[in-house]
């Protein structure tokens, strides 16, 4: 799960989204299409091209008050539209640690 | 105990406005991100994945009750009811609002804590030993020297803006408990011939992605000497290091590129400079900082209470006592380390109520003190061995009893992937799976001491380099992969673990593990050759053989 913090060069290889942490409590969102932010995944806008991707990256980026750290995250589409995370990172991003936290075992 | 006089206690405070004022203006957008930025940092505020992390000091791991209940307070106000002790004698909260932070630092401001020196490139906490003050054998207290560092170091723009951030670490013990070779500058208090106390300076250690054991850059500079010699050694790194590159960027690469003799020319010239200027410290000063050190008034105890003896029948009781109690300096006395080890759960993290009721047991039972080390436990430095026995109830009850100190399981684990935006691999689900596997006390305790390090990315904050058994989660072709190294270690013999073989996946490092451990159980002369003897005399051969021949 190389860390994409450091994305520089823009290239997507299948559908994407862009993810960020909400600014005043850090949660995790995704940029809707309504130029506004989700916590919720399936409500992200879904981008299938590079040009796409940039724009998308762009605008988040531009709304710095509503979140930080924007970047382009892979997701795998399923038949039925069903929106999942494309990797690890990005699922323990969406459901939270793996582990138990101490306060509720 | 310290106190902190009024100077410390008006710039905490100022501290926690400015960055109030800092916050509302980023929530309104007067800010922006790159700006606000650094000033979060400054506070101690990271971006994790799933939210802000929020890194509090705990200088030299020492913590008064009303500190560890304000800790509670802010894990369970403004959190999810738990924090992260790190190897840095730190505390991390993974869940916390920007929009809540200033609350959280004004809470825990009015104990005199605070988040500065904890991130960025700066000086950061002075870290010391656990045992400091107590343990038997001790030069002097080491924290007395701490304090001064980091009095002289604090918001001191010399040491605010360095090429990376920069660590310092002290003992004043022969057994190392502070890590100091693995520092930018590592400390070691002695005595000269005649009898003044000084310090053996090391420098150049460092883990992450190019890791260095410190080298003796100087065998003995004077007490008094110490903030110039320091001084002269950070001018050498501010003039030379490398602001080009983050990854060349450590004191380390630079001792290393120059090598040691020059790099210590170097810092002799500039040291002669300076060393008769005001860095030269008056015995006044440091008597004031000791004055402030306050110990207990310790009681004249038996070295065997009757308590003791009749516990000794327990055998719970007698593998705790056997595991978690050290000899303390004063007779009577016993330092106790808590495990925040229990199996199955992520180590080194503890409950708003744990912390609490620790807080409780330490006013009943260690005259209100508490350490943190840099193995991710706590200790309470001050029980009287007649409460040897109320105490372990006590701590049972709160599964704050595991007796698996510098055992197996025992693990140095970082937050990895499940908190961390730099990791490539989980580290948590390693050590719980590890725990589990080792859970049983009479094989942990015949395995003998061995320490397990983990850490999710080549950053290293889980020191795996210097782990009796290190691990390291590397990410390819989208899959967590484990390096295992053997042979690692953290003390006074300090060493870089060696590679045993290619990486594994994560549903093979238990097993891996344990193919290591048997192989050791059966390479052993005797069972008192520890499992890093045993590497140090046969390398890493047999290891390998045994691990990879089925694989
Ligand atoms: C979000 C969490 C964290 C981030 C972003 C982070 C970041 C980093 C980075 C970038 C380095 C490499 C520094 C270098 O080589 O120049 C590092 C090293 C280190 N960190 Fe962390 N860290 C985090 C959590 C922790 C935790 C939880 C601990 C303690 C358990 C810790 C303790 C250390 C230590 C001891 C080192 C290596 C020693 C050295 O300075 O060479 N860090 N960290
Ligand atoms: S070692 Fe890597 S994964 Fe672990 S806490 Fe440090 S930066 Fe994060």
């Amino acid at each position: 799960m190389t860390s994409p913090l450091e994305q520089k060069k823009i290239k997507i290889a299948g559908p994407s989204v862009v993810t960020a942490n909400r600014t005043w409590d850090g949660i995790v969102v995704y940029r809707t299409a309504a130029k506004s932010w989700s916590a919720d995944l399936s409500e992200a806008a879904i981008v299938r091209n590079s040009d796409d991707a940039k724009a998308l990256l762009a605008e988040s980026v531009a709304d710095d008050v509503g979140a930080i750290g924007p970047y382009i995250a892979p997701v795998q589409v399923g038949v039925d539209g069903k929106v999942e995370p494309g990797n690890l990172r990005e699922q323990i991003r969406r459901t939270g640690v793996t582990i138990g936290q101490p306060a509720q075992v | 105990m310290y106190a902190y006089d009024e100077i410390d206690r008006t710039l905490v405070n100022e501290r926690v406005s400015e960055f109030r004022d800092q916050v509302k203006r980023r929530l309104s957008g007067e800010l922006t991100e790159d700006e606000f930025k650094i000033l979060r940092l400054q506070n101690g505020v990271y971006l994790q994945l799933h939210a802000y992390m929020f890194r509090v000091a705990i200088p030299y791991g020492t913590l008064a009750t009303n500190q560890l209940r304000a800790l509670a307070h802010v894990a369970r106000k403004y959190d999810r009811g738990y924090g992260h002790f790190t190897t840095r004698q730190n505390i991390q909260f993974n869940w916390i609002k920007l929009a809540e932070l200033p609350d959280a630092l004004a809470d825990l401001a009015k104990v005199g804590i605070h988040a500065m020196q904890t991130s960025g490139n700066n000086m950061r906490n002075v870290t010391s030993d656990q045992w400091a003050g107590v343990a038997p054998g001790e030069i002097e207290d080491p924290r007395i020297w701490s304090e001064l560092i980091r009095q002289h170091t604090t918001l001191h723009p010399e040491f605010s803006f360095l090429p990376r951030k920069f660590k310092i670490a002290i003992t004043a013990s022969d057994h190392d408990r502070a890590a100091i070779k693995i520092h930018d500058i590592g400390l070691k208090l002695i005595k000269n011939e005649k009898g003044e106390t000084g310090f053996e300076v090391l420098v150049g250690g460092g883990l992450g992605r190019t890791p260095f054991i410190a080298k003796t850059i100087k065998h003995f500079v004077h007490g008094r000497d110490i903030l110039s010699y320091i001084e002269a050694i950070l001018r050498v790194y501010n003039q030379y290091g490398r602001r080009d590159n983050i990854y060349k960027a450590r004191i380390k690469i630079l001792v290393h590129e120059l090598g040691i003799e020059k790099f210590s020319r170097e810092v002799e010239e500039e040291w002669q400079h300076i060393r008769n200027s005001s860095l030269q410290i008056d015995d006044e000063v440091i008597e004031d900082i000791r004055s402030r050190f306050t110990y207990p008034a310790y009681e004249k105890l038996p070295h065997m209470p009757d308590e003791l003896r009749q516990a000794a029948a327990d055998p719970e009781f007698e593998a705790w006592r056997k595991n978690s109690v050290a000899p303390h300096k004063v007779q009577g006395y016993s330092i106790v380390t808590i495990s925040l080890k229990p199996i199955g759960k992520p180590p080194g993290d503890a409950t708003a109520e744990q912390m609490d009721a620790l807080a409780d047991l330490a006013d009943k039972y260690s005259f209100g003190e508490i350490r943190v080390g840099h193995e991710q436990n706590l200790a309470l430095p001050h029980v009287a061995k007649r409460d040897l026995p109320a105490l372990w109830k006590a701590l049972d009850k709160l599964g704050l009893a595991t007796p698996n100190v510098n055992l197996i399981t025992d693990i140095i684990a970082c937050p990895g992937l499940d908190y961390c935006s730099l990791a490539n691999a989980r580290s948590i689900p390693i050590a719980q799976e590890l725990t589990r596997r080792f859970a049983n006390h009479e094989l942990a305790n015949l395995i003998g001491r061995l320490h397990i390090n983990i850490s999710g990315c080549i950053n290293a904050c889980g020191h795996h380099h210097v782990g009796h058994i290190g691990i390291l989660g590397v990410e390819k072709n989208g899959e967590e992969v484990y390096q295992i190294t053997i042979g690692g270690r953290a003390d006074e013999g300090a060493a870089l673990g060696n590679l045993i073989g290619p990486g594994v996946k994560f549903d093979e490092v238990a097993d891996v593990i344990e193919d290591v451990v048997e192989a050791y159980l059966a390479l052993r002369e005797r069972p008192e050759e520890l499992f890093i003897d045993t590497v140090k005399r046969l390398g890493v051969e047999p290891f390998k053989e045994r691990v990879y021949a089925t694989r």
